[in-house]
């Protein structure tokens, strides 16, 4: 198969980027897309050119690496899964193919297709755990967890980070990212003690990342590789508006290690 | 000649771990602040002991070449984690537990270790669940258990296909939360260079910026390594494509011993290679030899849809060769055997390919799909996505990959190298598996190792060096970057012909015929002088555009490839010195009549430790002896 691909490429964060075409023959259809951009990057080294930088590692669609936006969606054709999986067959053969990195202006860009995401990191180090120290713990068979619990925690908990989610929102929210890991907690009995100050504490960090707000185009919901859905979201909202209503709790602090 | 000693603590192997810690070093928790220790990776064993750590109060400063720790490739494991807890009243128990494991690695593991794993992986659970892992749970609310390949209990505790990523993720959130206290400084996107050793004390790190390109180094009192395996040695593999040796490799050309480089595991059921044009084969979870059947047409070239095969064309081979544990052989047992079929002419992928089929037929008939698919839906959804087949109507087909190193860095009862202040942890260090590691140990293995056993032996060394920091203008750690700088100039100077994939391929398929699934010394041989000459290929001809002073791939890869191109050489050494068949290292020179390992207890019974003895000078050998008391050498069967 051939296709005519247009890639974002840009040296740096100041940089100014475009889109430049490059031509790629006898790609297999049971090629994935990441092994097709292996083989213009092998192309391109032959040629002593730059090859194109992004981002992938596992390749089987968990770690959440992988960040392009094909043809105008995140993660490219196809439901429920990441770009490492999208196969060539998903294509015809002479297509032009248009990648982009992840845009958002929370996600600065840092070379070509690839980005920053930290802002997720900081989201999750604002409340995104449950405190505990390692150690000797209580019996886990002692606290029952209904099934239906546990598998809507896992529902929940089965977000991988990618940040398809904000690419493919208008608004550029992480509100899909974000309520996934307030809900897989505040689903969870363990998750309780700490369940107000995480929800306060993440949605505030998310808007000083700079992200959007949701005004329910579930785009984000349609992107994720995971199928993560928005219901989450209203879950999210609705916790951050106790949340807000109790009395604040002003004494989060650090573990103790003492 | 190193010189070793594993430190295994007197008395009767159940009291061994809780005398020891009676009896080692602590530092107080006033004091605590004043050391920093260097946690490089952020897997599953990285961001526990990082965690652990921090949150007892040392000054931890963690790096990852991600760009966010939460992406280590134990994010991938899928099937689940062994806890003798015996939920099942099936039997089981710590020594069962230990049993298994020492019996699943062949012999080679040092059972002080091993059992010491056992006894902790309850706590494993505990600790999880406290953090929010999303275990699967029975209709009563109770956790959920499976079973796993080389064992006769149900000790397998999981999250659907993911219970990897729902593991790291509670201990990459306990990351998190130390980075809110301030004791732990992430170091995301940086790739270690070199280990600076001081007076032969690890003193600090070298590392490259992955962003900037800039050389940096890192003072600390202690240095753990948690950077994983090296199975990418092969190219092929199911490891992420980033997975490398570099971070043990360096450690080990500063001095530390590297133990069992040859044990290498081939996981039996991953997607077959397609095509020249892959580079990451993927794992289908053990789980799925729980309910499914592994079979090939009984008729050579037998090429009926697989559907209409009736039950007296099919060889059911493993259930047919060892009616005990049936599907549920060990890994090496499981791979060599699909190797043995395909050999003789079985495959079904015919003269394209080889692979065997793995059958939910009888399952989905048993079950229902509804079950199988709240059992394995994610996994069943993965092999349709890759290959366009759907597993519900027609079998998988899968073939063996390599998968885990069971070998790797030496280290001493309390996870330290030879090099004192240097540690190693999980998949990167040698200790636990042996010869072939059982499903669902290595999650274990990580968490202990990072969770409960390094938290408490690393004051043994900490103590005795209260305040004795190293500067961080010690002329060592310019000298370190200098050198460090050298090598990447060297290599962005050579502007030959070959990408460093090519290369990297090509090492890949070397160690594949040789020193994959069956060895023998003529072939080690042959591997051997293909190394030296593929060195030579790399030293002349290797090509990288672009610079050095930003994000560089083909440079990230070229520094990579360097090290397995080492590694390789000593892989090979290693399994031509070791002159027996066990567990995973499968010399054809020693087997039975059925193809199964014949050991050679009295002169391998131990540990090779191999050291560094310069540029292209052969390594030299040291060999820890083995003790098997708690459970006496028996010949392993499944049958």
């Amino acid at each position: 198969m051939k296709y005519t691909l247009h890639i974002w490429r840009q040296e740096s964060p100041s940089a100014k980027g475009d889109f430049v075409s490059y031509i790629v023959d006898d790609i297999s259809p049971d090629s994935s897309f990441l092994e097709m951009m292996d083989l213009l990057n092998e192309q391109l080294i032959a040629k002593g050119e730059d090859p194109v930088t992004f981002d992938s590692d596992c390749r089987e669609g968990i770690c959440g690496s992988c960040s392009m936006v094909i043809d105008g969606r995140a993660h490219g054709p196809g439901h429920g899964c990441t770009t490492c999986e999208v196969r060539m067959r998903s294509f015809r053969d002479g297509d032009h193919i248009y990648i982009e990195p992840f845009r958002s202006a929370a996600f600065p860009l840092i070379k070509d297709l690839m980005v920053d995401r930290s802002a997720f990191d900081r989201i999750i180090e604002s409340g995104g755990y449950v405190t505990v120290h390692s150690g000797p713990k209580p019996e886990p068979n002692s606290l029952p967890i209904p099934h239906a619990v546990a598998e809507h925690a896992m529902d929940a908990a089965e977000c991988i980070g990618c940040g398809a989610c904000v690419a493919a929102c208008p608004n550029g929210a992480a509100m899909l990212f974000t309520s996934a890991k307030i809900s897989h907690l505040g689903l969870l009995p363990q998750g309780e003690p700490e369940h107000d100050t995480r929800v306060v504490g993440m949605v505030h960090q998310m808007e000083q990342e700079g992200f959007g707000a949701c005004t329910n185009h579930a785009e984000c919901q349609d992107a994720c590789p995971k199928g993560i859905s928005i219901s989450f979201i209203s879950r999210m909202n609705r916790a951050f508006a106790k949340a807000t209503l109790r009395e604040p709790d002003q004494r989060r602090g650090t573990m103790s290690n003492q | 000649m190193i010189e070793l000693n594993p430190r295994i603590p007197d008395g009767a192997i159940e009291d061994k771990w809780e005398k020891h810690l009676e009896h080692i070093k602590l530092v107080g928790p006033n004091n605590r602040r004043k050391y920093d220790i260097i946690v490089v990776g952020t897997g599953l064993a990285g961001a526990s002991a990082a965690s652990s750590l921090a949150s007892q109060g040392y000054n931890v400063n963690c790096f990852c070449y991600q760009d966010t720790p939460r992406r280590a490739h134990s994010i991938a494991a899928q099937g689940g984690i062994n806890a003798a807890k015996n939920y099942r009243d099936d039997g089981d128990t710590v020594y069962r537990l230990f049993y298994d494991t020492q019996k699943g690695g062949d012999f080679r593991s040092r059972e002080a270790n091993v059992y010491r794993l056992a006894q902790l992986s309850r706590n494993i659970i505990d600790q999880a669940v406290a953090q929010g892992v999303p275990f699967a749970r029975e209709y009563g609310g109770m956790l959920a258990n499976r079973s796993f390949g080389g064992v006769l209990v149900s000790r397998t505790f999981y999250c659907r296909g993911q219970t990897g990523q729902q593991l790291l993720l509670g201990a990459y959130q306990s990351m998190q939360r130390c980075v809110y206290d301030g004791t732990l400084t992430m170091h995301s996107r940086t790739e270690l260079q070199d280990i600076v050793v001081i007076d032969g004390r690890a003193r600090g790190i070298i590392v490259r910026d992955l962003v900037t390109g800039e050389i940096r180094s890192h003072t600390a009192d202690a240095v753990v390594l948690a950077t994983g395996g090296y199975v990418n040695v092969y190219f092929h593999s199911t490891n992420a494509i980033n997975s490398n040796a570099t971070a043990i490799w360096r450690a080990h050309r500063r001095g530390a011993g590297f133990g069992n480089p040859c044990m290498v595991q081939i996981h039996p059921t991953c997607i077959p290679n397609s095509g020249n044009f892959q580079c990451k084969l993927t794992l289908m979870s053990e789980s799925l030899r729980n309910d499914g059947r592994v079979w090939v047409p009984r008729k050579k070239g037998d090429d009926r849809d697989p559907r209409d095969i009736p039950e007296e064309d099919r060889y059911y081979y493993l259930e047919e060769r060892y009616p005990s544990f049936g599907n549920l052989v060990p890994r090496d047992v499981a791979s060599r055997n699909a190797k043995i079929v395909c050999d003789d002419g079985f495959s079904v992928l015919g003269d394209a390919g080889r692979a065997v089929y793995l059958d939910f037929r009888d399952a989905l008939e048993r079950e229902g799909r509804q079950v199988i698919s709240e059992r394995y839906g994610n996994l069943f959804a993965m092999y349709n996505d890759i290959t366009a087949d759907d597993p519900y109507q027609t079998p998988f087909r899968i073939y063996p990959a390599p998968h885990y190193s069971m070998g790797g860095l030496w280290v001493d009862y309390n996870l330290m190298t030879n090099i004192p202040g240097l540690y190693a942890i999980g998949e990167a260090n040698f200790s636990d598996h042996g010869a072939n590691r059982l499903g669902a140990s290595s999650m274990m293995q990580c968490l202990a190792d990072g969770y409960f056993i390094l938290p408490q032996t690393i004051g043994d060394y900490l103590h005795d060096i209260f305040q004795d920091k190293i500067p961080e203008d010690h002329p060592a750690f310019a000298e370190h970057r200098a050198h460090v700088q050298e090598r990447i100039d060297h290599l962005m100077g050579i502007q030959g012909t070959r990408s460093p994939m090519s290369l990297h391929e090509e090492l890949g398929q070397v160690m594949w015929e040789h020193c994959g699934m069956a060895r023998t010394g003529e072939g080690l041989k042959k591997a051997i002088s293909h190394i030296e000459s593929l060195k030579e290929t790399f030293r002349k001809d290797l090509l990288i555009p672009g610079t050095a002073a930003g994000p560089n791939q083909a440079l990230e890869r070229a520094g990579r490839v360097a090290d397995f191109l080492e590694l390789a050489d000593l892989m090979c050494h290693d399994a031509l010195h070791r002159d027996e068949s066990c567990g995973c290292h499968f010399r054809e020179e020693h087997q039975t009549d059925d193809g199964e390992v014949v050991r050679n207890d009295e002169k391998f019974g131990n540990v090779s430790i191999w050291e560094w003895k310069g540029e292209d000078q052969p390594h030299e050998l040291t060999e820890e002896p083995l003790e098997f008391k708690a459970l006496p050498l028996m010949t392993r069967s499944y049958k």
